[in-house]
């Protein structure tokens, strides 16, 4: 079964000549990246190419920035997408001067380039013309350099300035009007869930400003995936990005695109293994999700965290007894899998199934119960925190907080990989807007991942014992050939998590981007929040799922 | 309605009970198996200090602090199943000020550092630090990062190390239980390596980098310096 992991990589629909057409002399060559075709255009006519492709040829979502050092030059990549069809995919690539590596923003066009910019202008040093705010995003902004590109001294001293938390009341309030003040909450802060600073500026008790601070917990993980090899070093990180049990998914986004890359075929047999695993972790984190978000609505530890932990606790030991860990699985490898499931399979299965079937109904009646049908729950949640489709799109949300937000767009069912066409479930939208519908899809959500590891297992159990096939022939070192490009994105626990990758012909990545969907989906907090109370503002944030691991990387 | 029933006879018994008890100063509830292997005297001869060690250890209050991937488990050892409470110390505080232990729960990176740094510097004394994971003992698997601070202890000292990517809840709380331990016994005394310091800008070693911010970081401002060449 090829259809099984090798999607069409021609854009089926998208009529490429017309594009050529269209844009013109603005097209100053073309190139082929796995993904998708590359257009190659000026670094000054960005704004005025990608707002040709947006309104005429409805590339309504860019998915990913990606910027790069070449030896000769920089270069910049807007991975564009549709958000009606993801395969319908389009890379503009727009090289600048490694003199003077300045390009034009594209933060006009679409709002989720604003942090893409700076995010590339804060590692590799590109400057974007006419961006609104173009200062470092993950670093400190008294950092000197920019840590990817190949000239910089790692062993160089840096200084990191801290300045004393003064009265905000004193020296914050605008001269003019006395009305407004600054408050910030974290980097230290239980409601931001790890380490978040949220710069907000107060009305009263509405927040009229709302600005994310992040950074705090960037560790480099792009650059432990550069100095990694393809085959084995590089599948312990991704287990360490979206941390809160998400582990296999995030290692299959690195396998899925890495697999494109090299050329692999995974065994049918180890793709249902990776459905099965991808999905029971889709539980955990949704459980986390949902424990950490009555934490911030209802205050410390109530029943209903409680129990999303213990059912997390459950989930963890199905995924331990798979996998050998907690959280950091490092289950998947390059063509397969690490193992088959346990022996005795029996039990496995029986665990699994006394799981889905038995304990997953109830507490999900307990969820329904004290939470969604909750009266007082619905007042606080409905209605608040609204994130309209337009600008959900803008800010390429994905996941469950585009999902809530009516956008129908799930990457298993629409870039189909894995064991996901085969299987019988529902792609869970709601068009609330809200919060209350970010919530109701999370939880529907847990139950249609209930439904394919249903039917996963039912697969393993009847699989023939002979035809078990965990790993396919990967060749011991990976050499892709050089100036290979390939943008590959899987549906994660908070939405598209892509992975860009250039082959420089080494057993290494010559770049290793990571389009993490908290990151997109964190951008959208000022339209969430602006214009409500500041309580409301933790409910937003909560709502978001965000994981700092991801935004950060 | 239970109140517009008679009471039973259960229920008679028990208001008796309860009331004898509280009228002749004899309260049931304070007649444990302590009480009776002191003997007949309420009182204990103890050092003071060894009485407070005693109290240290057995009631922590541990500070809310997440950062990265072993705030998870430290989340799954203070909730149901693991309930690190159970040993007394499972209460968790969101402010410093009311916090003994503080356990760092992940990679520390350049622009917390100062953060962490201050938080710790809040709690009051006696202060206890658990470093949990690998990440702060060397930096862990980032420990190549450019960003990444090579252990907690470049900033601020560390009772007990639990080592782990992540360590267990199961780890974490034995290294609760072993710092308890310590601390009953009065034998704390935390490793201290701390090149790191927040000091004025002003104070530091001028050299090309410290030319180079001068027109961005006031003479006054906290900062800290990181010799990233220096590190392990």
């Amino acid at each position: 079964m090829s259809t099984l992991e090798e999607p069409e990589v021609e854009p089926d629909g998208l009529d490429i000549d017309a594009v050529h057409e269209r844009l013109g002399d603005r097209v100053l060559d073309t190139e082929e990246h796995i993904n998708a075709p590359g257009i190659i255009i000026r670094a000054d006519e960005v704004e005025e190419t990608l707002t040709i492709l947006r309104d005429e040829f409805d590339f309504d979502y860019l998915a990913c920035v990606s910027a790069e050092e070449l030896p000769d030059r920089y270069e910049t990549i807007y991975h564009l997408k549709q958000f009606a069809d993801p395969t319908r995919e389009l890379s503009i690539v727009v090289p600048t001067d490694r003199d003077r590596p300045i390009s034009q923003s594209a933060a006009h066009v679409y709002e989720t380039a604003n942090w893409h910019e700076r995010e590339a202008y804060d590692l590799i040093g590109i400057e974007y013309d006419g961006h609104p705010n173009l200062k470092r995003i993950l670093l400190p902004d008294s950092w000197t350099g920019h840590p990817l590109t190949d000239d910089y001294n790692q062993d160089k001293p840096q200084v990191v300035s801290y300045k004393a938390h003064e009265n905000p009341l004193l020296e914050h309030t605008k001269e003019d009007d006395g009305e407004t003040m600054l408050i910030n909450i974290g980097p230290h802060h239980p409601a931001t869930h790890g380490v978040l600073h949220l710069k907000a500026t107060l009305d009263g008790e509405s927040v009229v400003d709302v600005e994310p601070d992040i950074g705090y917990l960037h560790r480099c993980e792009e650059q432990m995936c550069e100095q990694g090899t393809y085959r084995h070093q590089i599948m312990p990180y991704p287990d360490r990005w979206d941390y809160a049990s998400a582990g296999i998914i995030n290692e299959w986004a690195y396998a899925r695109a890495a697999e494109d890359l090299a050329d692999i075929e995974v065994p049918e047999y180890a793709q249902i293994l990776r459905t099965m695993g991808a999905e029971l972790c889709r539980m955990a984190a949704h459980f986390l999700a949902l424990g950490t978000f009555v934490l911030d609505v209802y205050g410390e530890f109530n029943a209903l965290s409680m129990y999303a932990i213990r059912d997390r606790e459950k989930v963890q030991k199905l995924l331990e007894d798979l996998t050998g860990q907690r959280i950091m699985f490092n289950y998947l490898r390059l063509g397969g899998v690490a193992w088959d499931i346990p022996e005795p399979r029996e039990q496995f299965f029986d665990d699994t199934r006394q799981f889905i079937n038995e304990d997953l109904p109830e507490s999900m009646d307990e969820v329904h119960d004290l939470l969604t049908d909750n009266e007082i729950f619905q007042l606080r949640c409905v209605d608040i925190g609204v994130l309209p489709p337009k600008q959900a799109k803008q800010y390429a949300a994905t996941g469950p907080v585009a999902r809530a937000s009516g956008i129908d767009m799930d990457l298993r069912r629409d870039d189909p990989y894995g064991y996901y066409p085969e299987l019988d479930w529902e792609v869970v939208t709601d068009d609330g807007c809200d919060i209350f519908s970010r919530v109701m899809v999370r939880v529907r959500e847990v139950e249609e991942s209930a439904k394919i590891v249903d039917q996963c297992i039912d697969l393993l159990e009847e699989w023939p014992e002979d035809e078990r096939e965990i790993q396919a022939n990967v060749p011991r070192t990976l050499k892709p050939d050089p100036d290979t490009r390939v943008y590959r994105a899987v549906e994660g626990a908070k939405g598209e998590l892509g992975i860009y990758i250039r082959a420089d012909g080494t057993d290494t990545p010559g770049r290793f981007k990571i389009r993490s969907p908290a990151y997109c989906n964190l951008s959208t907090l000022p339209v969430m929040a602006e214009g409500d109370f500041v309580a409301d503002l933790i409910a937003s944030l909560g709502s978001i799922d965000i994981i700092l691991g991801e935004v950060d990387r | 309605m239970s109140s517009q029933q008679p009471p039973t006879e259960l229920d008679r018994n028990v208001l008796t009970k309860t009331r004898d008890a509280r009228a002749t100063g004899v309260d049931d509830r304070f007649n444990s198996r302590l009480r009776e292997a002191m003997g007949s005297t309420p009182f204990i001869l103890t050092k003071f200090d060894k009485f407070m060690n005693w109290v240290r250890g057995s009631s922590m209050f541990i500070l809310q602090f997440g950062i990265a991937c072993c705030s998870l488990e430290m989340i799954h050892a203070m909730m149901i199943k693991h309930d690190v409470d159970r040993f007394g110390a499972g209460v968790p505080r969101a402010s410093p000020r009311q916090a003994d232990l503080i356990i760092v729960p992940g990679t520390i990176v350049s622009k917390f550092a100062p953060r962490m740094k201050r938080v710790y510097d809040q709690m009051p004394e006696p202060k206890f630090v658990v470093g949990m994971g690998s990440c702060t003992i060397s930096g862990g698997p980032f420990q190549e990062g450019y960003n990444v601070v090579k252990g907690a202890e470049e900033v601020i000292p560390v009772d007990i190390h639990v080592p782990g990517c992540p360590p267990r809840p199961e780890a974490l709380i034995y290294g609760i239980a072993k710092l308890q331990e310590q601390v009953a016994n009065g034998e704390t005394s935390p490793v201290v390596v701390k090149p790191y310091e927040l000091e004025e800008f002003g104070n530091m070693p001028r050299d090309e980098i410290i030319e180079q911010l001068s027109d961005q970081i006031n003479e006054d401002d906290l900062a800290m310096r990181y010799n990233w060449g220096d590190s392990p």
